[in-house]
């Protein structure tokens, strides 16, 4: 199936079979490596990218799905101010330690501060309930995104 | 064989499902992982998927004559937002899966998933929820107790394809919804009760109740709900264990990965027995 969509701002025309997973064609065909697969099963979240400014889980998309459609990785969000104002607070909160999680996490921080600049812990704590972590514990991830939050307002 | 079709428009889709055995996806969050074969490869499916979670007649929330007409194609997120849909309502949909997944799973996929631990179900089993099932010759009407026909089977016929969901546009006087899982959100329930009564008078005038996860399909008896009906609220309270007890041999878990049968029968009747105490406080 010919596919049309725009990845990281520029527009691509592929062709592919409709059931490939969004997940491979990142890492196979554009070798954006920073989408990783966890468990392929929607669960960790280390897949998640954006699509039409939202946080989705790539492994679970068939290409079928992604026509018309905008989708951003870490390698398009890294080049915003806003992706500068995560990684100074994930680093200065201590956010990231052995990293397979972190482009997952930071895409759906994105997300969620783009529809609430402002959240709560509570509203932190559910946007990244689909993130799993198996190094930080999270609360360094929750205190790096209000620090984010913080950082960067007005620019969200 | 035909990998897959990416129909224009609704009309498209049933004409395309009336020439071709397929198999409708929506959002994928389901089929994908059903498919599913492993690291870095594909799913696998055996007819010609049928995209439909981009048609733009499958994704309006319309009220209309005091009822909600929900597209099947409407995101979990969307319907969480919205504010046509009962509070009570989305907070079920609200403890599903995660935002990541939710920006993608649809209520119809929810539906026609027909799980009995699928999270949208005992809700719309409690308002008596009609689902509009399209073809390209005719149209039907039924309600979604009939529709699923055991864990995973429905009625849909192969030229079918589910295109509204319809429930009444009324709030409950009391509502109640408990979801039982290992964390919060995410995983999908071990036990799930929902609740809904309308008082009047100190009379009980309506009462709705479901259980999720504890049977082949989601338990409902109108039989025992009505026993409840027109019962002063005082009277409630000393008739819980006589309700637990007529609700006990209709909750029939199983053991499985997620919970033990055991537990999932005491945590359901606990649930409703809480439920019925609250009515009466
Ligand atoms: C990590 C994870 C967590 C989850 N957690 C929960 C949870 O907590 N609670 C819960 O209930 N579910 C959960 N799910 C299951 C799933 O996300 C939901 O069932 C979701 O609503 C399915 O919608 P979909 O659009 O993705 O369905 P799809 O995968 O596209 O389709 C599901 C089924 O419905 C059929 N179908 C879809 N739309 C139509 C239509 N309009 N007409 C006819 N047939 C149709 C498909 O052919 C398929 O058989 C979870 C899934 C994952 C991966
Ligand atoms: S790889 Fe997609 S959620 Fe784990
Ligand atoms: S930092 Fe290692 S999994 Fe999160």
């Amino acid at each position: 199936m010919k596919i049309e969509f725009v990845l990281n701002e520029k527009k691509q025309v592929i062709q592919v079979d409709p059931v490939s997973r969004l997940l491979d064609i990142l890492r196979e065909d554009f070798e954006l490596t920073s989408v990783k697969e966890g468990c392929g099963e929607g669960e960790c979240g280390a897949c998640v990218v954006l699509m039409d400014g939202k946080a989705v889980n790539s492994c679970l998309i068939p290409a079928g799905n992604i026509e018309g459609r905008h989708i951003l990785t870490l390698e398009g969000f890294c080049k915003t101010e806003r992706y500068k104002i995560i990684e100074e607070s994930f680093l200065k909160a201590g956010s990231v330690q052995c990293g397979f999680c972190t482009p997952g996490i930071v895409m759906s921080t994105e997300s969620l501060l783009r529809e609430n600049p402002q959240p709560n812990d509570n509203e932190i704590r559910d946007a990244l309930s689909g993130n799993l972590c198996r190094c930080t514990g999270y609360n360094m991830i929750f205190e790096g995104i209000k620090l984010a939050a913080e950082r960067g307002k007005g620019l969200w | 064989m035909v990998e897959g079709f990416r129909p224009a428009d609704l009309r498209e889709a049933l004409e395309f499902r009336s020439q071709h055995p397929s198999i409708p996806i929506a959002g994928g969050t389901d089929l994908m992982v059903q498919k599913a074969r492993g690291f870095a490869l594909k799913p696998d499916f055996d007819k010609p998927l049928l995209f439909i979670g981009h048609l733009p007649d499958l994704q309006q929330i319309i009220v209309e004559n005091r009822q909600v007409h929900i597209g099947a194609g409407v995101l979990l997120s969307d319907l969480i937002k919205s504010d046509k849909i009962p509070a009570v309502f989305k907070e079920a949909i609200s403890l599903m899966a995660s935002p990541p997944s939710r920006n993608i799973a649809t209520i119809g996929g929810n539906i026609c998933n027909a799980s009995p631990a699928g999270d949208t179900l005992p809700y719309l089993y409690a308002v008596d929820a009609i689902l509009v099932l399209k073809s390209s010759q005719a149209e039907r009407k039924i309600p979604v107790g009939v529709f699923i026909t055991n864990p995973g089977k429905t009625d849909l016929a192969s030229d079918e394809i589910l295109t509204e969901i319809i429930i009444p546009d009324k709030k409950f006087g009391v509502s109640y919804y408990r979801k039982v899982g290992t964390r919060k959100g995410m995983s999908l329930s071990k036990a799930s009760f929902t609740g809904l009564a309308d008082i009047e008078n100190s009379n009980v005038t309506d009462i709705r109740i479901a259980f999720g996860s504890v049977a082949p399909t989601i338990v409902r008896s109108r039989k025992i709900e009505a026993s409840i009906i027109r019962k002063p609220v005082s009277e409630i309270k000393t008739a819980v264990p006589e309700i637990v007890k007529k609700y006990a041999p209709l909750i029939r878990p199983i053991d499985d990965a997620r919970s033990s049968a055991a537990y999932r029968k005491k945590v359901s009747l606990r649930l409703l027995e809480d439920f019925l105490r609250n009515l009466a406080s």
